[in-house]
């Protein structure tokens, strides 16, 4: 197990070495370069300024020399700075980081629950009215674009009914609990939509694995009642591939926040990935991503880990 | 000799092929019905877009700004957006390019996926393992901020010229390939699992024993074996590139306006959420209910193909 955990951290380590290379690369592929959009619509500046100015941040160089110097800078805890926020990278990122947790934290504390309760109700009798509405719910929750539901419940609940805000944080720090939890409803009712479908099918496949198996028939053979076998026998051992699932799911649902971050203003890290991309920040979208990867790696780890061991019969090699 | 006969399958009718009854399974199976119904349909209509800009007299381009947000009427049936042009018209113009991309692309992903797959699942051993470590790690990250920072790089910086870089057939490739490129993961994993329980069975080893090379195993037994996972796979990899297309278009990162399609117009429709909600709608409606139809195909292809999964999954 130790053996298996610091061979596959050292793989994550190259991985992100590598992710790390091919997004500088991508990223310098973006349009213009930081020397260049620093100086737009500043006509003063004469050709020599500029190549002078060029040569001084290095983007002179070929790409693969600027990923050496940006990657030994980085490995010093330099990340350079945001030339849009004009501060350091990690400073813009802190707060947003902080804020899609919240988002994320909220989406999987209602998503997991719910997920359980549908995926159960579901796999009680394969075939019935009730798996029948579940499979359409789930089939309707990786059918429905994100973007949409979100303009859909703007346009419902905020400009229609205006019982809730569409758009914007109050700042963390100080707002009252009451508007930030306001304001955090329309985009988990989005994600929440959006991650729970594929939820609830693990869910339902696996209680009806479970309950198909011997242990389930001593227990109703014992002469337990059918909630106790199901929630105390079947739901608990069918959970046990959930975890995985739900650790493989972060980049997924990262991407969703993205898109709903996006759409309600909020400004977590998907935000401010988007608008480092859409204003050509190289710096902030760089270290952005390169989070949101690491984050994503270390959760496939994790899941991969907590299913050994929650799961004896499991060996990892 | 003999065991070949006596294999044959006995349940088979007289003179129906495997296929006509997958076909009449699926027949049976109402929702799929209606959804391919409605799925050829919307393609027809999507195809028939220019002719029917032709008869109308129209561009689904140009302005108007005397016929700013109408309401629905004989003439334009969705009424017209905030540039006086036809919303159903654009709608059919959009679909052309969404329908588009999602079976390029779906087509792009099969081969990599494919190759990938079988290729890991056949040779085994380090390859596999190197390259199942790289399907997982891309099946894990965040695609959609991936696919954006793919959307934004600037094509003549690799060495298309400017023109080139901006022209539409540009833009609409380079979505069809970033899309194919993050999106091959779960029909390679599907491949792969195929790929290594045929391999073992008893013919494929006896056509390697009799001097079968590695490439014939694999197109004539390897492939027509694992065809109906894939196909169901390739199925609603459809939908789910439709859903990563209309996302990248309408975050500004996709098919850029003046060509419409299903995502792009939704950017503008919230930007007029307040003066015109329906044009919010309609595109909404029609990419939910086409990967929505996409999907009952696929599920109904699942079960048509492999009827004791049934009910299963």
């Amino acid at each position: 197990m130790l053996r298996y955990t610091i061979s596959r951290l050292l793989q994550a380590v190259i991985v992100i070495l590598v992710m790390s290379l091919l997004l500088y690369m991508l990223i310098g592929l973006m349009p213009g370069d930081p020397v260049e959009n620093m100086l737009e619509g500043n006509p003063s500046l004469t050709p020599a300024v500029v190549a002078q100015m060029r040569a001084l941040y290095g983007v002179d160089q070929p790409l693969y020399i600027r990923y050496g110097h940006w990657l030994y800078s980085a490995l010093q805890g330099d990340f350079g700075y945001s030339s849009v926020y004009f501060r350091p990278v990690l400073v813009v990122l802190g707060p947003a980081v902080l804020q899609t947790a919240k988002l994320l934290v909220a989406t999987q504390v209602i998503s997991i629950p719910l997920a359980m309760f549908l995926g159960a109700l579901a796999a009680r009798k394969p075939g019935g009215w009730m798996d029948n509405f579940v499979s359409l719910f789930a089939f309707a929750s990786i059918s429905l674009p994100g973007f949409w539901t979100s303009l859909i419940l703007i346009i419902v609940f905020a400009v229609k009914l205006g019982w809730l805000p569409a758009s914007g944080t109050p700042l963390m720090t100080d707002a009252a609990l009451s508007q930030q939890l306001l304001h955090m409803i329309l985009p988990v009712t989005v994600l929440t939509f959006f991650h729970v479908g594929p939820l609830v099918r693990y869910v339902r496949a696996s209680m009806i694995e479970t309950l198909n198996s011997d242990f389930i028939r001593t227990a109703r053979a014992k002469g337990l009642s059918e909630t106790t076998v199901l929630v105390r026998h079947a739901l608990r051992n069918a959970l046990i591939p959930l975890v995985t699932v739900l650790a493989l799911s972060f980049g997924t649902l990262f991407s969703g926040a993205l898109v709903v971050e996006t759409i309600f203003g909020m400004l977590g890290m998907g935000k401010v990935i988007y608008d480092a991309i859409s204003n050509i920040d190289f710096n902030l979208a760089l270290v952005g991503l390169l989070l949101a990867t690491i984050v994503t790696l270390l959760s496939s780890l994790l899941a991969d880990l907590a299913y050994a061991w929650l799961d004896p019969r499991i060996v990892l090699k | 000799m003999s065991i070949v006969t006596a294999e044959k399958p006995i349940i088979r009718p007289r003179g129906a092929s495997i296929w006509s009854m997958r076909w009449g399974r699926f027949r049976r199976n109402p929702i799929a019905m209606i959804s391919l119904g409605f799925l050829l349909i919307l393609t027809l209509a999507c195809a028939m877009a220019g002719p029917i800009e032709g008869a109308m007299g129209i561009n689904h381009n140009s302005a108007n700004l005397y016929i700013r947000f109408q309401e629905p009427s004989s003439r334009h049936w969705l009424g017209t957006d905030d540039l006086g042009r036809d919303v159903l018209l654009r709608l059919l113009f959009g679909g052309r390019v969404s329908i588009a991309v999602g079976l390029l692309a779906t087509l792009i992903t099969a081969v990599i996926g494919i190759t990938i797959g079988v290729i890991a699942g056949y040779v085994g051993g380090k390859l596999d393992s190197i390259l199942m470590r790289m399907t997982d790690c891309i099946i894990a990250l965040p695609l959609i901020p991936l696919l954006i920072v793919l959307g934004a790089v600037d094509l003549s910086k690799i060495g298309l010229s400017r023109e080139a870089a901006t022209s539409p057939a540009a833009v609409f490739l380079r979505i069809v390939v970033i899309i194919a490129l993050v999106d091959w993961t779960t029909i390679a994993r599907i491949a792969r699992a195929g790929t290594m329980s045929v391999r073992n069975v008893d013919y494929v080893r006896a056509a390697t024993v009799s001097g079968a090379s590695g490439r014939y195993n694999v197109f004539v037994h390897i492939l027509p074996n694992i065809a109906t996972p894939l196909i169901v796979a390739m199925t609603l990899s459809v939908g789910r590139i439709i859903l990563f297309e209309s996302t990248l278009s309408f975050l500004g990162f996709g098919i850029v306006p003046p060509t419409p399609t299903w995502g792009n117009m939704l950017t503008n429709a919230q930007e007029l959420i307040l003066s015109a909600p329906l044009l919010a709608v309609y595109p909404g409606i029609l990419i939910f209910a086409t990967v929505m139809a996409v999907n009952f195909v696929g599920d109904g292809i699942r079960s048509a193909l492999d009827p004791r999964e049934d009910g299963r999954h």
